[in-house]
Parts: structure tokens; C-alpha cells; sequence
């Protein structure tokens, strides 16, 4: 849980995998777990981030998804982009089969 | 090939009701995913960083053609298309729902296969020599105790906590094919002066963050007593083994603390105990039940040499290239055994296609007695072809990219999964594996080469053998970007030796690069005659060093 809550970062998000399936989920404004990282609730600050991870922790939060975690994010122009090569993965699908994941169905939309 | 009995049908058709049953609870609320968890794991469902991960046990890496049909359909059905052969002779599915992993599990059930003890601490899937059964000299097939040892440890009460999970390999023959000693339990299958069938046994194998290679406790068990002494050998471990801390909790790490000496008076007391009770004697009836499974093909009478595949290879190059890498003798006259590279020039180590699979599984059942076989460096055989077909199997092989004449060079690498899939990672691995089979790939340079086995793991849990290749390469991460370190000089074989570090880790930018200089260290030191490791293991670690760091 947590883990990969960059100590010091600025901005975080939060992500889990989806009960039913295992999909990457990121927790967005209106309190819904969405499937893409670019609707995902930007939290600036410690305390903004603990915050949100809150929110997307109540008790029956394990009816949808599994292990709630904050992760770094790092501003990209207007947008923000995961820090690390993990998220970044996460985010989009294998970078050996880009035929798969969230960037596939990027590209098929 | 051993066919389950009413009992084994029950046991998994009840074990698939069972855990359709917890799935629906975890679903429906009724369980946390702290009680699901265990019971998932038990199940061999993991949760990777993309999807649910679903490993399928292939007990000691032997299919028929109908299972193999059934991977493939699974791919198709409840996956992506593919399937990964791994390390332990397994097949995992990336991308399953968890509400149809019951589902794709009944119909598993239904060709004799099942996902249990795939994880969690306990006895794992037994592994053996992808040859068995097909290869000269051999004491005996492995596969007859290797089964005896699965019927023993599925669901056996005792084992089902261990302190931490527990791997078994077996093989019979002077040639290790199945890694033994970097295993928590590595069986020999030999005989004595009397000729009477006997085991070795190694114990305290083991790679990770901690790598041991293990030290022999028993020289000869006999037949009869074998599983007396493993459960000899587990009790010691179930009643010593760390709890406190799961990174000292493998039995290696009890032989190394506990001493060889100490270690094998302890099994040996719980030896005698239980050898006294009789209660764990293998009754030969039921050893001669199980061996009827294993005995040879309805092999043809052939003569030893096949004009035809002679012919064969003298009219098509690639042919005969993909002789010289990947066809091995075989014991019996006018057959061989044809190995299946799944690691194509910049493939993905490992992996098949569902369409592959069918074709794999066509072939086994039109060409090979209805065997396939997956090895423990993620490629697959077909053990019993004859020489006649060789050519014919070849062709449609090369038709369907699976016809890679490089077994046991430098682009037949392990890889683990790495950063692309895998939730532990710290780096990928499949990619660097790629970069490096594309700046190989010349079949020529690979053959100039010889023998040299890469294997690359994505974190410090070593899936990917990294510490006993010639050339091991690990992943690290150093604030969130990607490095890479490189060791020398191990072995998974009968001379299996841990991989030395060389110093300081590369990153992904320089890391094939420094493969190359490795490379070419080692042409321009070698003899007459001499691979890799036997460059490495005459002139050490310094010349290498000097020229990837100075």
C-alpha cells in the first residue's frame, strides 16, 4: 500500500486495480475510479494528497478496487505525466506490445 | 503420460467449484481482499501492474496435444492472444477477468490441468528434464518420481504453510537440464553398483536476493524411501524455517545458517523416525502403476541414419542450420528430439501465440507421439520426431516463426517479465533482452560465439536466472529510472555456479554496448574449443572488468 508515494513530490494522484478485471483506475474529481490518467484528480501537496487518498478510501472502497496508492505525477506543459518508468507503464500498457493495454485503445478510439 | 484417475478429477473439479464459490464472495462483498488474497493465491492468480495474471501449472513441462490445444484456447478466449512459457515450465496469462478465472479453470479441468499450488507457500510444480524419456542414458524417465513427488504434495496438510514457497526438480541424466541445484530440493535419479534405481538429493538450492547453490544431503535414497526423505527434509524445514522474515525464510537460508554438517544429522534423525513407521514406503505396485505411464513411445524399428534428412539439409541452409542449433539425438534409432526456440530475433522470450500453440499441439499429435515438452529456459520440444519428418516439421515450424535455429546462443535468453508486466519489477527486461537478440542476430556471429546463456531479471527475486547466467544481467532502479548490472561466470548445469558481479550498474543506454564488450572480450581471449564459461572460468573476472570499466 502506498509504496510508491514519492517522498517530497509535489503533485500525486491515486491509482488501484480494478476488482473485476485488474485494470489500472485513477481516482478523478467527481470521486469516480476512471481508466484513463489524464482524468485523474491531480492532488498539489502532502497534505492535498493524503487528502485525496481519503477520498478515494472510504469503507466500502474494496468493492471496486484493490490497493488504493498515491503515486508522483510531473507537470508536461499543460498536463501532467507519471514521474516514474513504472507508472508510466501502468498508464499506458507493456512497452513491448503496444498493441495492448490503455495505449491501444488510445489508438483504436 | 500419466491421465488422472476418478480421484484426481474430483479433486480438481472440486477445487474449480470451490473457488468459483470465493471469487463470487470476494465479488459480492462477502470477503476482504485480505481473506480473498490467500485463496487467490492458492489458485495461481495474481495481480500484476496491467490485469489479473493467471499461471497454469505444467507438471514437470509435459503436454499433449490436446492440453496444448486447450492453452491455446484459453489465449484466445480469456486472454490476449498469448500465453508465457516461464522458468518452471508454466504457462502465464497476462490478462484474465477474475470473474471468468472459474470458468477458464473448468475447462482446464476438463484436459487434466489446473493452476493449483502455482503460488503461495507451498510445494510448487515440480520441474524435470525437458528430455525425459527421450535422451540416451538415462538412469530412468524423471517423470516417474517427479509424479510421485506431485501426487505426494498436492494438498498435502503438513505443507500447505510453509515458511516460504518450496521448488522440486528432478533429473536422471549426467547432463542438468533442469537446474537441480538451484532448487529448494534437486533430485538425481541414478543407480547403484547393483543397478537398483536410486535419488540423490541436493537441498538448499536457490536463487533471489540470496542465491545458494544447494549441498548434497543424501548420496543414495532408495526407491522405496524417497518420499520418507523429503518429508524428512520438509519437517526440519517447516519446524526451523525463519517466519519472522520472509527474506530468510527459504530452506537455503536454514543450510546456510543451520551448516551442511547439522543440516543433514537433523534430516537424517527425521529420516530414521519416519523410515521406522513404514508408513511412508512407496508400495511397489503403485510405483509400477505410475511407471506404466511414462514407457516409451510404440517407437518405430528404424535404421540410425535418414538419407532423406541427410538430402534435406544438404539442399536448404536454413535447414541444416536449424539441425546444427536445435535437433538433439535421441535414444532410439532413426528419431530426434526438435527443440522449438520461442525466441525469435527480437521476440519476446517466452512467449507463443494462440494460433502457434494450435499449430505446436497439430505437430506433437501428427509427429511426436502426442508430446510436447516446455523447458525451463522457456523454449519447447517436440521429443519423439523421427528423422524422416524432421524436415516436414521444420517447414511448418519456419512458416509460423517458430523455426529460430539458435538454441543455446546468445539470442535464446531467459527473461523475466520484467517492468512491462510484472508488479515487484524495478526494470524492464523483455526490451533489453530484444535490443540484444537484434544486435546478435546475425546466425552466423551467434554460432562463431557458441554457447553463451544470457538471462536477465527485472528485480532482485531473479525469475529471470540472472545470477547463474554466463552473462547474468539484473535491473535495478535508481530514482525511478532504469540500470542495469552485469555478472559473470554462473551456470544452472551439473557445474552450476553463481554469477559474479562486475562493478557498477550501465544504463539502458549503455547497457547492450557493454554486452558487446563482454563479447568480444571473451573472442578475443578464447582457445581452441573454448565457450564462454570456460574463458571465464580460466582467466577470471579481471580482463572483462578492465575493459567495461578503464
Amino acid at each position: 500500500m502506498a509504496q510508491h508515494a514519492a517522498k517530497g513530490a509535489r503533485f500525486q494522484a491515486v491509482t488501484a486495480n480494478r476488482l473485476s478485471d485488474g485494470e489500472v483506475v485513477y481516482f478523478s474529481p467527481d470521486n469516480r475510479w476512471v481508466e484513463a490518467f489524464a482524468m485523474a484528480e491531480v492532488a498539489d501537496g502532502a497534505e492535498a494528497a493524503e487528502t485525496l487518498l481519503g477520498r478515494a478510501m472510504p469503507a466500502d472502497f474494496e468493492a471496486h478496487v484493490l490497493e488504493p496508492y498515491l503515486f508522483e505525477v510531473l507537470e508536461d506543459g499543460s498536463a501532467y505525466k507519471p514521474a516514474s518508468v513504472r507508472e508510466t507503464i501502468r498508464a499506458a500498457g507493456p512497452t513491448v506490445r503496444l498493441d495492448l493495454g490503455k495505449q491501444a485503445e488510445a489508438k483504436a478510439e | 503420460m500419466y491421465r488422472y484417475d476418478e480421484f484426481d478429477h474430483k479433486l480438481v473439479s472440486d477445487r474449480v467449484n470451490q473457488f468459483r464459490g470465493q471469487v463470487e464472495r470476494r465479488v459480492s462483498g462477502a470477503l476482504s481482499e485480505d481473506q480473498f488474497k490467500p485463496l487467490r493465491l492458492m489458485n495461481g492468480v495474481y495481480l500484476q501492474l496491467h490485469a489479473y495474471m493467471l499461471r497454469v501449472a505444467i507438471p514437470y513441462g509435459t503436454l499433449r496435444s490436446e492440453q496444448m490445444r486447450m492453452l491455446a484456447h484459453i489465449a484466445r478466449k480469456y486472454d490476449r492472444g498469448y500465453g508465457h512459457f516461464t522458468t518452471r515450465q508454466n504457462i502465464q496469462y497476462n490478462w484474465p477477468a477474475l470473474d471468468k478465472i472459474p470458468d477458464l479453470l473448468d475447462e482446464l479441468a476438463g484436459v487434466e490441468m489446473h493452476a493449483i499450488q502455482t503460488s503461495g507457500n507451498c510445494i510448487r510444480n515440480v520441474t524435470s528434464d525437458q528430455y525425459a524419456g527421450a535422451i540416451a542414458d538415462e538412469a530412468e524417465d524423471p517423470r516417474i518420481v517427479s509424479e510421485i513427488i506431485r501426487q505426494w504434495s498436492t494438498f498435502h496438510p503438513e505443507f500447505t504453510y510453509l515458511p516460504r514457497k518450496f521448488k522440486i526438480a528432478v533429473t536422471a541424466h549426467k547432463n542438468d537440464r533442469a537446474a537441480i541445484k538451484l532448487h529448494d530440493i534437486g533430485i538425481v535419479v541414478k543407480k547403484n553398483d547393483a543397478g537398483e534405481v536410486g535419488y540423490e538429493v541436493h537441498v538448499g538450492g536457490g536463487q533471489g536476493r540470496t542465491p545458494f547453490v544447494a549441498k548434497k544431503m543424501a548420496d543414495f535414497v532408495p526407491k522405496a524411501k524417497l518420499l520418507a526423505y523429503l518429508e524428512a527434509v520438509m519437517r526440519v524445514y517447516n519446524m526451523l524455517g525463519r517466519r519472522d522474515n520472509s527474506y530468510k525464510a527459504r530452506i537455503k537460508i536454514l543450510v546456510h545458517e543451520t551448516g551442511e554438517e547439522e543440516m543433514r544429522r537433523m534430516v537424517e534423525e527425521e529420516f530414521a523416525k519416519i523410515d521406522a513407521s513404514q508408513m511412508l514406503t512407496v508400495p511397489e505396485e503403485e510405483i509400477a502403476r505410475i511407471s506404466a505411464y511414462f514407457a516409451p513411445p510404440a517407437f518405430d524399428t528404424r535404421p540410425a541414419e535418414s538419407a532423406a534428412f541427410t538430402q534435406a539439409q544438404a539442399d536448404d541452409a536454413d535447414f541444416a542450420r536449424f539441425v546444427r542449433a536445435n535437433v538433439v539425438a535421441h535414444k532410439q534409432d532413426g528419431y530426434a528430439i526438435v527443440n522449438i526456440s520461442l525466441k525469435p530475433i527480437g521476440g519476446v522470450p517466452g512467449d507463443a501465440t494462440d494460433a502457434q500453440m494450435d499449430v505446436i499441439a497439430d505437430l506433437a499429435e501428427r509427429f511426436s507421439h502426442d508430446e510436447v515438452r516446455v523447458t525451463h529456459e522457456q523454449n519447447l520440444v517436440l521429443p519423439h520426431v523421427k528423422l524422416d519428418d524432421v524436415k516436414t516439421v521444420y517447414d511448418t515450424l519456419a512458416a509460423h516463426e517458430l523455426a529460430t535455429a539458435n538454441l543455446g546462443l546468445i539470442s535464446d535468453q531467459i527473461a523475466c517479465p520484467g517492468l512491462d508486466y510484472c508488479n515487484l519489477a524495478n526494470a524492464r527486461s523483455i526490451p533489453l533482452a530484444q535490443e540484444i537478440s537484434e544486435r546478435f542476430s546475425d546466425l552466423d556471429r551467434q554460432y562463431d560465439i557458441g554457447e553463451l546463456k544470457i538471462k536477465i531479471s527485472g528485480c532482485i527475486n531473479a525469475c529471470g536466472h540472472h545470477h547463474v547466467g554466463h552473462i547474468g544481467i539484473l535491473g535495478v532502479d535508481k530514482k525511478g529510472t532504469e540500470f542495469y548490472q552485469i555478472s559473470l561466470g554462473g551456470a544452472a548445469d551439473e557445474n552450476a555456479a553463481i554469477g559474479q558481479i562486475t562493478g557498477r550498474a550501465f544504463t539502458e543506454e549503455d547497457i547492450v554496448d557493454a554486452i558487446e564488450t563482454v563479447v568480444t572480450t571473451y573472442t578475443d581471449l578464447r582457445a581452441d574449443g573454448e565457450r564462454f564459461i570456460d574463458t571465464y572460468n580460466r582467466v577470471g573476472m579481471e580482463p572483462f572488468k578492465e575493459r567495461l570499466y578503464d
